[in-house]
C-alpha cells in the first residue's frame, strides 16, 4: 500500500510516497489513514486541513481502503 | 458546448487563448489569467513553484467544467494550468469562457477559476529570498 504525498505532505514526511505494506497494524479506511499521519508525523495535525484522494477522488472518512488503491495525501490546496 | 481544453503544462502562453476561444455563436469571450506577483504580506516574492496531482486535477478541472456547463449556456472553454518554478510576472492559470452573452461570460468565468482554487489538487510554493511557504498550509 503506496501513498501518493504531495506539498507540504512531502515536506512533512521527507519523501514523495510513503509505503504503508511493513506496517503492522494497516490502515483499514481513510478516517484510519489520517490517523497514524497525525500519530506518526506531528506536522500532520498543524494544518488547515487534510484530505485524501482514493483513485483520483476526495474520498469520505469511512470509505475502506483496500491494498490496489491508488491513494494521495491532499493538504491545502493552492492553484491559481 | 464544445469539447473544453483542460491541460496541466509547463508554460502558458496567453497568446493563443483567444484564438481557442473564438466562436461565431459567441457574442463575448471573458479570459481570468493568474500571474506571479512580487509581493506577498510586503515581502519580495521571488518565485512560485507549483505542483500537481496531475490525474486527478484534470478530473476536477473537468467537473468544474461540467458544473459551470449546468448553470450558464457556454460555448468554448480553456482551463489550463502551469507546474514548476514560475518568475514574477509569468502566467500561472488561464480560465477562458466564449458564450452568446457577457453575463454569463463573466459569472462563468469567476465560478471556474473562484472553485478552482478551492478543489484542484494543485500546490503553490512562495519562494522568498530567505524562505519558502507553502500557500494556505496553516491557519
Amino acid at each position: 500500500m503506496e501513498v501518493f504525498l504531495f506539498g507540504i505532505a512531502k515536506d512533512i514526511v521527507g519523501k514523495s510516497t510513503l509505503d504503508l505494506s511493513t506496517l503492522e497494524v494497516k490502515p483499514n479506511s481513510v478516517k484510519e489513514l489520517i490517523l497514524f499521519l497525525n500519530d506518526s508525523y506531528p506536522g500532520f495535525t498543524k494544518l488547515t486541513s487534510l484530505a485524501v484522494a482514493v483513485n483520483g477522488e476526495y474520498a469520505p472518512q469511512e470509505l475502506h481502503l483496500n491494498a490496489k488503491d491508488e491513494i494521495a495525501i491532499i493538504p491545502p490546496v493552492s492553484g491559481g | 458546448m464544445k469539447k473544453p481544453i483542460i491541460e496541466i503544462v509547463d508554460a502558458i502562453d496567453t497568446a493563443k487563448v483567444y484564438e481557442e476561444l473564438s466562436d461565431a455563436k459567441s457574442g463575448g469571450i471573458c479570459v481570468f489569467v493568474g500571474t506571479v506577483r512580487d509581493f506577498t504580506n510586503n515581502e519580495t516574492v521571488v518565485s512560485l513553484e507549483f505542483e500537481a496531482y496531475k490525474t486527478m486535477a484534470l478530473k476536477e478541472m473537468a467537473k468544474i467544467i461540467d458544473q459551470a456547463a449546468a448553470k450558464w449556456p457556454l460555448n468554448k472553454v480553456v482551463m489550463r494550468h502551469a507546474v514548476g518554478v514560475k518568475k514574477v510576472q509569468e502566467a500561472v492559470v488561464v480560465i477562458g469562457v466564449s458564450t452568446a452573452h457577457r453575463d454569463a461570460c463573466f459569472e462563468a468565468c469567476r465560478f471556474m477559476i473562484d472553485t478552482l482554487k478551492d478543489t484542484v489538487p494543485i500546490w503553490k510554493k512562495e519562494m522568498f529570498k530567505n524562505k519558502t511557504v507553502w500557500v494556505s498550509a496553516h491557519p
